[in-house]
């Protein structure tokens, strides 16, 4: 007897809602491989031209360069920030925490344009020329509430009898930290560092205010969506990045998660 | 005192951080919407004019109504949408939940820009919509009308943001007690009984997080209505884009991006009355 399971309503809806998520970053990826200027229907034929087309693009190429260098700082600064901030609010309940708190993760709704506007106002009053840099400043306070929760929520899951243990055997405070808490938190400092790391990389909205002419990807792309023949590079250099920023998340959520696990056993 | 000064040297650093390039900047903003002007002389005039004008100013205001019922309206039907699929994967995804979540989330986590873009590619004049429609002899010629509409922002939001939405829902369906629905079916209720009257009541906590975390950013949403509003489809927040970028009136501008952030901070206080943010945005 063979008996066919019936797919429930509930992944039916699951499989729709999947196929409506990903048809666009399809369409993307098709139309990189499509022999045609323009991005319409119906397709023309297989080509790997605009891939080809890409490494002789040199303002592409130095906007990818500013984009990795701004990602990377300020990765780095807000994944440190974050985490000073995370084992104070963790390990501490004194006065200030909670306005800490309020005001460091105040950035996951206040609209971007805002924050953008806002540092422009910053940068003009203190005479600072607009460039990517300035933009990396931007990027390090949408990316610290993103640092905080998640290196805080490493950090709930052990006890801090551990770094006690460090200091009762002579380790002053901040030796146990480094030597003790560091390493043991260092899979959710990882997994830190690459989501801001692509939360800059990919951030348009606070950069089109700061970088001037100094551009960066995202704001290279704008500026290349109105000019339908260099689109098809554009889509090809995005196709490249989409897939290796997908192979670099899966991997930060691989290690939030063993991180997690072993920590709950 | 050593665990205070211990406590103040961590969180000394990020403080700093945050005043100067989140704090200061508001403050700064604050100060510049009383100036008379951009550049010049007028910049060093203070005046309340630009707060008279934004009052007087009924377009300035219309648009702040557009872009709050565009976000409602993304938000509701992004919860409406985001539901079944949570609950899907709270209730019955079994062993494979982390992986089928993970599936819904990885699109989120490509090209904001392109990921909007991309919907010209479907809407669009020469788009999959009107290719489709055509080939199925549905209209006779592409309809132009899918793409550069208030329709077509709400609906690129939506698809930006019913994977956020999802999130916190999620969240608070996976906290619901199990014992609660069987003492539920116990106690003679049908499945939809018990769901109607214990999991979604337990769940509405989760729900209303991710309007709100949809809803507010979406106030000052500006890149999708570039690429696929058109006129018809702008928003507050390209309102303000313009007054520093192409009219250069930054003064106008700050007066705007205050009234957008004192909603903004109030519907966020609302929020935080729901209970922490952490625990119900399911991070």
């Amino acid at each position: 007897m063979c008996r066919l399971k019936l797919p429930s309503f509930g992944a039916i809806y699951y499989l729709l809602v999947c196929l409506v998520l990903y048809l666009p970053i399809a369409l993307l990826i098709i139309f990189s491989f499509n022999d045609a200027t323009s991005l319409t229907f119906p397709l023309k034929g297989f080509t790997l031209h605009w891939y080809q087309m890409l490494s002789q693009s040199s303002e592409l190429l130095h906007a990818v360069r500013n984009s990795v260098l701004i990602a990377l700082g300020s990765a780095l600064v807000a994944t440190i920030l974050g985490t000073m901030g995370a084992i104070a609010i963790v390990r501490y309940n004194l006065p200030g925490r909670g306005v800490f708190l309020a005001v460091s993760a105040m950035p996951l709704v206040i609209p971007y344009v805002i924050l953008g506007v806002s540092l422009l106002i910053l940068l003009n009053q203190a005479g600072i020329r607009l460039s990517a840099p300035a933009a990396g400043l931007g990027h390090v306070i949408i990316s610290i509430p993103y640092a905080l929760l998640i290196v805080a929520s490493r950090l709930v899951g052990f006890p801090n009898n551990l770094e006690e243990a460090a200091m009762d055997l002579g380790a002053s405070y901040w030796e146990a930290l480094g030597r003790i808490t560091l390493p043991i938190i260092s899979p959710a400092l990882l997994a830190s560092f690459l989501l801001c790391f692509t939360i800059s990389f990919d951030e348009f909205s606070i950069a089109s205010f700061l970088v001037g002419t100094d551009t960066t990807l995202p704001v290279y792309m704008y500026s290349q969506l109105r000019f339908p023949s260099r689109l098809p590079i554009v889509i090809a250099m995005a196709a490249i990045i989409m897939t290796l920023t997908m192979a670099v998340l899966i991997f930060s959520e691989w290690l939030r998660r063993t991180g997690q696990n072993t920590s709950r056993k | 005192m050593k665990n205070r000064q211990r406590f103040l040297t961590l969180i000394g650093l990020p403080s700093i951080y945050l005043f100067l390039l989140f704090i200061l900047p508001m403050g700064l903003m604050f100060i510049f919407s009383f100036r008379g002007g951009t550049t010049g002389a007028a910049r060093n005039v203070f005046t309340f004019d630009n707060y008279i004008k934004f009052i007087h100013n009924s377009s300035f205001q219309r648009l702040l109504w557009r872009s709050a019922g565009i976000s409602f309206l993304m938000a509701i039907v992004s919860c409406v949408l985001a539901y079944p699929l949570a609950y899907y994967l709270a209730f019955q995804a079994g062993s494979k939940k982390t992986l089928l979540m993970l599936l819904v989330i990885i699109p989120t986590w490509t090209s904001y820009l392109l990921r909007i873009f991309s919907w010209k590619l479907i809407l669009g004049s020469t788009g999959l919509l009107n290719s489709i429609l055509v080939a199925l002899g549905l209209i006779d010629k592409p309809s132009p009308i899918l793409i550069y509409s208030r329709t077509a922002v709400v609906v690129t939001l939506i698809y930006v943001w019913v994977p956020f939405v999802m999130l916190p829902i999620f969240a608070s369906l996976e906290r619901i007690d199990r014992y609660l629905l069987e003492a539920a079916a116990d106690l003679g209720c049908t499945r939809f009984e018990a769901f109607l009257r214990v999991t979604f009541p337990l769940s509405l906590p989760g729900v209303v997080a991710g309007f709100f975390f949809a809803f507010i950013p979406t106030l000052g949403e500006f890149v999708t209505p570039l690429l696929v509003g058109g006129a018809q489809g702008s928003m507050y927040g390209n309102l303000i884009q313009d007054q520093f970028m192409r009219a250069l009136n930054w003064p106008m501008g700050s007066v705007m991006s205050l009234a957008m952030l004192v909603i903004v901070l109030l519907l966020m206080f609302l929020l935080t009355r729901l209970g922490p943010l952490t625990d119900l945005l399911g991070l």
